[in-house]
């Protein structure tokens, strides 16, 4: 349990590197969890080989939610985008260095949900993106 | 008797468990569902041990003894609130059943396009839904009595809104957010004068204190047993005799008719006709176990009881920095205290506060339009009930504080 909390987690909460909205972007995308009114929106730019050139998210919810946004973004600058297509649960889990309960991991996966949802094209965000 | 929460403890064997070696369990989301006594436990287990059998029609003992475990209990729920008749006691699944309940038997007997139902803005989603599924098939109206930054309904408001004619005015007696216990009596006295009839969502009430559905004049009064000592799986709705008499059968099926034949039916007497199927049996006798238990115990001194843990809840809570609470004061207020601590959000709160064996619910409890109402996403819930201890909040507010440590 005091893992949940580790300091990585709290510092990503509260001194986001990558909070923030980019205008103009190439991609684009925003989600709620229906449950406990967390909100995630992701843009993001692609450089000339289409690899991630930058990201930014804003939004609300809980700690877990939040760091695991900033973790995620982080993770994934210089990426190509189809790399971004394959990410998946245990990618976020890693990052995170934690292992979830059902209820925590939809906090901890709404923003791979955002991400996969946006860079898909996607008009909505099925949970199936994060299984 | 003498009221005593922690000797009271020692009914519930949930309340002995260790949340992890060493963690003590300290619940306080009885709003969300109540833990249950062994008298209570020990009804449902010898009901499945000696008299388990399907109900009514049967000859054999077990039936007629399940069959006389059923409806005695029917008749001990039907004290418990005061009923004047043990048929005027509605099995259902829950609250949110028994008010759908009447919003598909009652309402759509009885509403045309363009009617006016008053609902409130402190609603949980079970008075709302099925109202706006209503709304969407056949048209009526609804309004809502608003609330005030103090958490409590707008009287002068409601009497407004009275003036456009309404048919039914539905709204909770105790709000399962801000804790509101709402002057039922008189948004009751002023809907009859209004010719409007009355639904009230009894599910926070009718654990916590007493409930005198004649003494209230209500209509329709909706609960659940799982918040009051009793099993989840079943509740009431209870109805005046005449109302229920005239309205047609809900679900269709075994046990609510008088005869079929294979083109036609003619539906049972009451309650049986709004009771389709084999109904949750050992639930019901569970349920009548718990009114025996809260009825020993007294609704008064549990009344009594949760006033004085609520506002040394209050109390300590409202001395924590950054801690914001919601709802009325301790005047107006049930054994409920939703909170926000700044900088933190609620779920954060909520998972720490269980590391050290402290329940709490975090959301927006059923109630999201309220909690747009307020501006927040979601609150922490602390909530009591007979087993509440003191020494309990006492542990809850050490928690606060070692979350503010984590996130200082």
């Amino acid at each position: 349990m005091d893992d949940l909390y580790r300091e990585v987690i709290i510092e990503h909460y509260k001194n986001p590197g990558y909070r923030g909205y980019l205008d103009p972007h190439d991609y684009a995308f925003a989600d709620s969890n229906p449950l406990c009114g967390d909100h995630i929106e992701i843009t993001l730019r692609v450089d000339g080989e289409n690899k991630i050139s930058e990201a930014a998210f804003q939004g609300h919810g809980c700690a877990i939610s939040q760091a695991s946004a900033d973790l995620l973004l982080e993770s994934i600058i210089g990426k190509p985008l189809e790399e971004v297509r394959h990410l998946n649960k245990d990618d976020v889990l890693d990052l995170l260095g934690l292992d979830l309960g059902p209820v925590r991991l939809k906090c901890a996966l709404l923003s791979l949900k955002v991400l996969k949802a946006g860079v898909y094209g996607l008009g909505e965000a099925p949970d199936s993106l994060v299984e | 008797m003498t009221f005593d929460a922690a000797k009271l403890r020692a009914d519930f064997p949930i309340l002995q468990r260790e949340v992890r070696p060493g963690v003590p369990l300290v619940y306080l989301d009885s709003t969300a569902t109540s833990q249950k006594p062994l008298a209570v436990i020990t009804a449902m287990d010898d009901y499945y041990r000696r008299s388990n059998a399907n109900i009514h029609r049967g000859v054999h003992t077990l039936a007629e003894e399940a069959t006389a475990l059923y409806e005695g209990a029917r008749e001990k729920i039907a004290k418990f609130i005061n009923a004047p008749a043990a048929k005027q006691v509605i099995y259902t699944r829950n609250t949110t059943e028994s008010i759908n309940l009447v919003a598909y038997s009652w309402a759509r007997a009885n509403l045309k396009a363009g009617d006016l139902v008053i609902l409130t803005e402190m609603e949980h989603h079970s008075n709302l839904v099925p109202w706006h599924m209503l709304e969407m098939e056949r048209g009526i109206r609804l309004e809502f009595i608003p609330v005030t930054e103090t958490g409590l309904l707008d009287l002068e408001e409601y009497k407004k809104l009275l003036e456009q004619g309404p048919k039914l005015v539905s709204f909770t007696h105790m709000s399962n957010v801000l804790g509101t216990i709402n002057p039922a009596g008189e948004i009751i006295r002023l809907a009859h004068q209004a010719g409007a009839l009355t639904l009230v969502d009894g599910a926070q009430s009718v654990p916590h204190f007493a409930v005198d559905v004649q003494a209230l004049d209500v209509d329709f009064l909706a609960f659940s047993a799982h918040k009051m000592c009793g099993p989840t799986g079943i509740g009431v709705l209870y109805g005046k005799a005449s109302l229920l008499e005239a309205m047609p059968p809900f679900l269709g099926g075994g046990d609510m008719i008088r005869e079929v034949k294979l083109r036609s039916f003619k539906p049972n007497a009451l309650p049986h006709k709004f009771e389709a199927g084999t109904p949750a049996i050992a639930e019901a006798v569970g349920f009548g176990a718990a009114c025996d238990y809260l009825t020993e115990i007294g609704m008064d001194n549990i009344a009594a009881h949760e006033h004085e843990i609520t506002e040394y809840a209050l109390e300590r809570l409202e001395e924590i920095p950054g801690v914001k609470l919601f709802g009325p004061g301790i005047k107006d207020k049930g054994g409920v205290a939703a909170f926000t601590l700044e900088g933190v959000h609620p779920h954060d709160v909520a998972q720490i506060l269980d590391q050290d064996g402290v329940a709490v619910r975090a959301g927006h409890h059923c109630a999201q339009p309220l909690h747009e109402k307020f501006h927040i996403p979601a609150t922490s819930r602390a909530s009591f009930y007979l087993y509440s201890t003191k020494d309990e909040v006492d542990r809850l507010v050490d928690g606060i504080y070692k979350v503010k440590k984590y996130f200082g």
